[in-house]
């Protein structure tokens, strides 16, 4: 038994932060929202490039390096605390993972080396514009065309919709529920950009007209492969959150500890600590619900549905309580756009409704428990 | 990463499995399922059954008599007992004796020490209880007055100790007195066992919430215990009793997981029951509540991995603590409320346990336990450290906020 990350573990995370410090600062995710790509090419390119990171949790025979899903959630951990506006969550961890748990080898070894480069920018369509997250929901009708498939209908909501050279996009045929992939530049699909709350996590909404697609895995057998897919992505989004969460914390403390009031520092207050020692017990308890479900899943655990929505659950919360509070106890300052509170507080907003709001986990939970 | 136990307690789990099913009857599903008035013999008789097979005092070296388990054993042992619904300590005073005092001895203790206290703990002639607080020394522990000075080889010692839980069955006191009153607050403490079967002491029982009488103070008047009792020396008793504490929070986080697991069913029956299961509020508390369940169980993993690396527990024993602490209020208030009315006219089998989940077995509708649960529940933020205290710990030892300026008086 070892529940901690290993000496190769801690080395990646090192050489990850040391990498963000230095090439994504805080005012990157300050300024890549204002341009209109959004995220830095030449940081993404670095990422692929000299540290691997989208290659890293994908298996050698698609061109990846073959490394754990816990690896993945240390490196998501990193992104999280340092805020990088990327697709990398999208095209990484939602398409990468819609991709492996489809069963589709033929799909894997034609579209996994590109995603694991990083030559291309995947991201998966699931939401319409009810920005529900349960596949029940979805809408979106896909029929026979010739050899291959047309798509009818809109996504909302799509993380880095507007960017990404490949969409997974779910929809439904006549059998139920499938996985197609769709050229980013495909005949009859039009995109458009959404104005967004967090600059730092791009959405778009997406048209289908007749629109070309080619079917992963079989016709109407998505469900199984996507729900573990999502589970997946559950996971490594809480990874994220606590990463940011602790930045937050890191942040509070810090402030706490230099502000000056009624001629102590305010840290010293047993109200500001006990805020402070909140955000511990919501961080440690989250990180610890983090690592256990990276390391399940990296195992093919029984328990990922729990572990997964209960991370969702937690961390979701966490993050938000965290930024919230590091606003309060910066005081005036922290409510000023000059600040880096609010970035982190808005990310934790679009962090908590990706993939599902905690309730939604939660009633996923209610009817495993056989209420 | 890798969150298996090892093979060696893995074997051991089927030694634990075949020993629970040699010893329970036919058809056994539960202390809490046995009628109240037959629980006592049958602890009394596990107990026993413990002993014989070397299954009791997992933390006694087998040179003591004890079971010598390393610490993953004991997590298994535990988490094995609680599935089945058995103790692993099943007299009152044996949690203070094996969960506190014996680690305690075990770090601190000098030989003389270990060979007199560890086989009559497990034996069950010495029966403890802790002495820490005072009507005016809770929380703020160091501020403690009761006051021992040294005669010829003896201690004598003049003062009073209050909540001690399961004192009226006690025989013995590990407390922490003043030896020193020149010395600043935590300086002159020493941490010394005291018989509490002596003209010099007075036990009365003290009435709790629930209306039980669990609770005990200690009038120490004149009463003595000889200078060989004193543990880790004297003046060193802020250093041993914060020691014990760290054991009070670490200990069977995973088994505490389980057994709060155990728990959460019972409340998914007893929302069935209710008709409240198909209410979406009460089915997102109940969730919310499998989720610190589950995070707790997380947290409690970490920690004991963390453990087997060896050493005491640090300040993150206050996490356990704290987390422990309100999710049992959260959890035991959410039952109550499923009661609605029914918490207003309990019926059924009471609690079994006080200070923590009911044992596999109780009947769900048993409205009596959940209220006495609820109740008792109220206390748990409370001992071993406030919930308040639990976050300075975390603010100043984890975080390294500044502390408290303290008033002048006080210091």
């Amino acid at each position: 038994m070892h529940f901690d990350l290993s000496t190769e573990q801690r080395d990646l995370q090192a050489s990850v932060r040391a990498f963000l410090a230095k090439e994504s600062p805080t005012e990157a995710a300050r300024e890549l929202p204002e341009t209109e790509q959004g995220y830095d090419p030449a940081l993404w390119s670095r990422m692929a490039d000299d540290l691997g990171l989208h290659a890293l949790a994908v298996p050698e025979e698609h061109g990846g390096i073959g490394a754990s899903f816990v690896e993945l959630v240390v490196v998501l951990e990193e992104m999280g605390r340092q805020l990088v506006p990327s697709p990398f969550f999208s095209s990484a961890v939602l398409a990468t993972r819609a991709l492996l748990r489809s069963g589709d080898v033929d799909a894997m070894s034609r579209l996994l080396p590109g995603l694991a480069e990083g030559t291309t920018i995947g991201t998966l369509a699931l939401t319409e514009d009810d920005g529900s997250w349960d596949l029940d929901a979805v809408r979106l009708a896909a029929e026979p065309d010739g050899n291959g498939w047309a798509l009818t209908g809109a996504k909302a909501f799509v993380p880095d919709g507007q960017s990404a050279g490949l969409v997974l996009v779910v929809a439904r045929s006549a059998a139920g529920l499938c996985l197609f992939a769709v050229d980013g530049d495909a005949p009859g699909l039009s995109r458009s950009a959404l104005p967004v709350l967090d600059g730092t996590r791009r959405l778009a909404r997406l048209e289908f007209d007749r629109t070309p697609a080619v079917l992963v895995g079989a016709d109407g057998a998505a469900g199984p492969g996507l729900r573990r897919a999502l589970e997946d992505a559950a996971v490594a989004l809480g990874a994220e959150q606590i990463g940011a969460a602790q930045r937050c914390l890191d942040m509070a403390v810090g402030y706490a500890g230099t502000r000056v009031a009624f001629g102590r520092p305010i840290g010293s207050f047993q109200a500001i600590k006990h805020k402070c020692a909140d955000m511990v017990l919501d961080i440690e308890s989250g990180r610890s619900a983090v690592w256990q479900a990276a390391w399940s899943v990296s195992v093919d655990g029984n328990d990922v549905p729990l572990a997964a929505a209960a991370v969702q659950a937690h961390c979701s919360e966490a993050y938000v309580r965290a930024a919230q509070q590091n606003i309060q106890i910066h005081g005036g300052i922290g409510f000023t756009w000059e600040h880096d509170a609010h970035l982190y507080l808005k990310r934790a907003l679009s962090s908590r409704e990706l993939l599902g709001a905690p309730d939604q986990h939660l009633l996923r939970i209610a009817d495993q428990m056989g209420l | 990463m890798d969150l298996t136990y090892p093979p060696e307690a893995e074997e051991f789990r089927e030694r634990v499995q075949r020993f629970l099913a040699d010893s329970l009857p036919e058809g056994w599903t539960g202390l809490g399922a046995l009628p109240p008035d037959d629980q006592a013999e049958f602890q009394r008789n596990w107990r026993q059954r413990l002993l014989d097979n070397e299954l009791l005092g997992v933390t006694v070296p087998a040179e003591y008599g004890g079971a010598g388990l390393t610490l993953v054993e004991q997590a298994v042992l535990t988490e094995e007992f609680v599935r089945v619904g058995v103790s692993v300590l099943p007299h009152p005073n044996d949690n203070f004796g094996f969960n506190l005092l014996v680690p305690t001895l075990l770090q601190y203790g000098t030989e003389k020490q270990k060979a007199f206290f560890l086989p009559r703990t497990l034996s069950g002639e010495i029966r403890w209880a802790q002495g820490y607080s005072e009507p005016d020394a809770g929380s703020d522990l160091f501020n403690l007055r009761t006051r021992a000075t040294v005669s010829g080889g003896d201690l004598v010692i003049n003062g009073q100790k209050i909540w001690q839980t399961a004192g009226l069955t006690a025989n013995w006191l590990f407390t922490m007195v003043r030896t020193d009153p020149g010395a600043e607050r935590a300086k002159g403490l020493s941490f010394v066992l005291v018989p509490l079967d002596q003209p010099g002491v007075e036990l009365r029982g003290i009435r709790n919430i629930t209306g039980v009488t669990e609770l005990a103070e200690v009038f120490l008047t004149d009463a003595v215990t000889s200078l060989d009792n004193v543990l880790g020396g004297l003046g060193n008793g802020a250093r041993v009793a914060l020691t014990l504490l760290g054991f009070e929070r670490g200990i069977s986080g995973v088994a505490n997981a389980e057994a709060f697991a155990i728990e959460l069913r019972r409340l998914v029956q007893l929302a069935h029951a209710r008709g409240r299961s198909a209410d979406r509020d009460i089915r997102l508390r109940i969730a919310h509540c499998q989720v610190k369940v589950h995070t707790l169980r997380c947290v409690a993993l970490r920690a004991l991995s963390a453990g087997l690396r060896g050493g005491p527990p640090g300040p993150e024993s206050s996490l356990t603590k704290a987390l422990t602490a309100e999710y049992h209020q959260l959890v035991t208030e959410l039952a109550v409320e499923v009661l609605g009315m029914a918490a207003l006219a309990p019926t059924g089998p009471g609690a079994y346990d006080t200070l923590k989940a009911q044992p596999l077995g109780l009947d769900s509708a048993s409205s009596a336990a959940w209220v006495e649960d609820y109740l008792n529940a109220r206390s748990r933020t409370i001992y071993g450290g406030s919930s308040e205290i639990q976050r300075n710990t975390i603010a100043e030892q984890i975080l390294g906020m500044p502390r408290e300026p303290r008033p002048a008086a006080a210091r």
